[in-house]
């Protein structure tokens, strides 16, 4: 493989850094003054590497012609649809942050960039074929989003937010670094495919703890319980347009991440990684409702929520099969929807001072105040609990039907049923909306951006969705089989 | 010719170790530890490792020494205070010390038990023949590792505009900031008026 076919291969890659550099040139000279500018510029090199990904996502690329220096990328179309993901989060990220900044005077020129190179870390973690590379890209997201989660610093609650989510991520690297080091150790190669042939006769105590011990590092960044303790934290005290950030994209790349370690690397022995997913989806789906039900804080809910969600995708992981991964792609796509949607509607609320309201009871009679940004939570609500009209329901249908079809049928009814307590909470967000009295605090006026990005979601998991079924299920099995998956 | 230069890294090494520890200026003690690191790195140079003894002198001398120097100057730390809980922590340090006296019985008794079979390097993994190991390691990172080398320095880059983003504060425009070029730039007809004031009224300005 020469280069120019690798550097071809990484062109998404190659746009997003060479932009990032060059408008961080921009950003040291121009100053504040260029934020929003450079906001725009972002917001333009992401539509670029998106327009890049997308032919090999439709094509459904796949196999040896994909892989980039000798092994270590990997730009197929689960990677790819994953990127497009990434990249859309990202990009709704920035349609919505500068306002929220420049009314706390705050609004900072590398802040676009930070998101860029957040979002070029996490394309190089969804592209990792070798451990090294997903360990690269993975640092990359990290630095970023640790700076990005503090990046109010003269706010008490934002430093915080970034000391916790720094001294818990660097604890999470740590151990996945050990589970690395003891895999390579054991097997004597770091590229996924040296890896499945080494342990393609079973493992041995080493490469068991190993395997551990990574998927361990993996649930942290994915904050499934039991490794979620930081989640709701982060999420609480990060900036609102940050916690969408980190609700979205790097819970793609990570389970996109962990899909492939757990598919590719250990594709040979699912039975030993199969009880750790099962055991880390249904901790997840019990955390995520239990917790969420006494929170008043609407940034907290969504944490917990986001944990109940990592669960539901975990499930689609356990099943190991085409349809398993494809659901869980499917499931994703809904989810960032979704949540985007979600903290859109939260960044709606502010009081007349422009002070963001983050409280549940602030949201009493919303559907009489401000019935457009009320209806569109509702869909959101609804969808998140997985009620049949809106599109929530297929992500979770789609899931647990490949879960029946592996013969996991325990797990997916357990699932189910857990999915009814998580229904509490996101119905009684609902009831305070239409039923309370009004709190009337909510005054702010809406920003027409806000308002756009927030009926686009809720127009896309409304029932509307449903025409993208066949489209988006097409090129969710397509992503799916270009993985090397495991033959049952 | 190669014992001597040994013996002489060897010594000079392990006697400004001692006198890191016993130094009682630390400032003197961080210099000491620039002589130790200055020795290892001849150490390195002796069996063959130069691009380690490089990146010694390099990153440890050049970096880290110099930044502990800084931190030592800037905290001002009084160690007369850290001495006196001596007889306190006394029980932990023997403890400590036993624990490292084992290490050393237990890395002597390996030691005369015969060399580890580590096996030799075959494929990719062997030492390239005739070249130097700057020159091996160089031409694997920017070849066969060059994406991670690249992302690797990205990944600095982000550390770098996080540690600016989160520390640098735009300076105050209140501290009185001297241009110079406008000073000289300045003529007389732009900072003064003439007015004819008429008698009993006000000048407007």
């Amino acid at each position: 493989m020469d280069l120019s076919t690798s550097l071809g291969l990484i062109a998404p890659e190659l746009v997003l850094s060479l932009s990032g550099l060059v408008l961080l040139l921009f950003a040291a000279w121009g100053g504040d003054k260029l934020a929003r500018t450079i906001s725009i510029a972002t917001c333009i090199a992401l539509g670029a590497a998106f327009a890049l990904v997308a032919p090999a996502v439709c094509a459904g690329a796949s196999g040896p012609d994909r892989m980039a220096f000798g092994g270590q990328f990997s730009a197929d179309a689960f990677a790819g649809l994953a990127k497009l993901m990434i990249y859309a989060a990202a990009g709704a990220t920035l349609v919505v942050a500068p306002r929220f900044f420049e009314r706390l005077g705050a609004m900072r020129a590398e802040f676009a960039l930070l998101v860029l190179f957040a979002a070029l870390g996490m394309s190089v973690m969804v592209s990792a074929a070798d451990l090294v590379t997903l360990y690269i890209g993975l640092e990359l997201n990290s630095l970023s989003a640790y700076v990005l989660a503090s990046i109010l610093r003269d706010d008490e609650r934002s430093a915080e937010a970034g000391l916790k989510y720094f001294v818990l991520g660097a604890l999470a690297s740590g151990i996945l670094l050990f589970g690395m080091s003891l895999t390579y150790g054991f097997t004597g190669t770091t590229s996924f495919a040296g890896i499945a042939v080494a342990t393609a006769g079973g493992l041995n105590t080493g490469m068991l703890f190993g395997l551990i011990f990574v998927l361990a590092g993996l649930a942290f960044k994915i904050s499934a319980a039991p490794f979620h303790m930081w989640t709701p934290d982060v999420y609480t005290g990060a900036p609102t347009p940050v916690t969408m950030f980190f609700a979205s994209a790097p819970k793609v790349a990570a389970i996109a991440l962990l899909a492939r370690v757990a598919l590719e690397a250990f594709g040979t022995q699912v039975d030993a990684w199969r009880q750790v997913v099962i055991f880390a989806a249904l901790l997840s789906i019990v955390v995520g409702a239990l917790g969420a039900i006494g929170q008043t804080n609407i940034k907290r809910l969504m944490a917990y929520s986001s944990i109940n969600n990592v669960g539901f995708i975990l499930i689609g992981l356990a099943a190991a099969t085409v349809a398993g991964v494809s659901g869980m792609m499917v499931y994703l796509a809904i989810y960032v929807v979704m949540t985007v949607g979600s903290f859109v509607a939260v960044l709606l609320l502010r009081d007349a001072e422009g002070r963001q309201l983050e409280g549940i009871a602030d949201l009493a009679g919303l559907s009489t105040t401000r019935p457009l940004v009320a209806w569109c939570l509702l869909a959101l609500m609804f969808s998140l609990a997985g009620i049949p009209p809106l599109f929530g329901f297929w992500g979770k249908f789609v899931v647990f039907q490949a879960t029946v079809q592996a013969d996991l049928v325990a797990l997916a009814a357990i699932g189910i049923a857990a999915s009814v307590i998580g229904a509490f909470y996101y119905i009684k967000i609902v009831k305070v909306m239409f039923f309370d009295d009004p709190a009337d605090t909510v005054k702010g006026e809406a920003d027409w951006a806000h308002t756009v990005l927030l009926v686009v979601c809720a127009l896309l998991i409304s029932p509307l969705g449903y025409f993208l079924i066949p489209w988006l299920g097409n090129i969710a099995t397509m992503a799916a089989s270009s993985l090397a998956l495991p033959v049952v | 010719m190669q014992v001597f230069a040994f013996y002489l890294f060897a010594v000079l090494m392990i006697a400004s170790a001692v006198l890191v520890v016993m130094a009682r200026n630390p400032v003197h003690s961080v210099l000491w530890l620039i002589l130790a690191f200055f020795n290892a790195a001849g150490l390195m140079v002796l069996v063959g490792a130069e691009f380690i003894a490089m990146l010694l002198v390099i990153v440890y001398v050049g970096a880290v020494a110099v930044l502990f120097l800084f931190v030592v100057m800037m905290l001002n730390i009084d160690f007369s205070t850290l001495r006196s809980g001596f007889m306190k922590n006394a029980p932990l340090g023997v403890a400590i010390a036993l624990i490292l006296l084992a290490e050393l019985v237990f890395g002597i008794g390996a030691w005369r038990a015969g060399g580890l079979d580590l096996g030799q390097p075959l494929g990719d993994a062997a030492t390239m023949a005739g070249v130097s190991n700057t020159k091996a390691i160089g031409a694997l990172l920017y070849s066969r590792y060059l994406f991670l080398f690249e992302t690797a320095g990205i990944i600095l880059l982000v550390a770098m505009i996080g540690a600016i983003v989160l520390t640098h504060r735009e300076k105050r425009a209140s501290r009185g900031q001297q241009n110079i070029s406008r000073q000289v730039n300045r003529r007389p007809q732009d900072a003064t008026v003439m007015r004819q004031p008429t008698v009993g009224e006000g000048v407007e300005l």
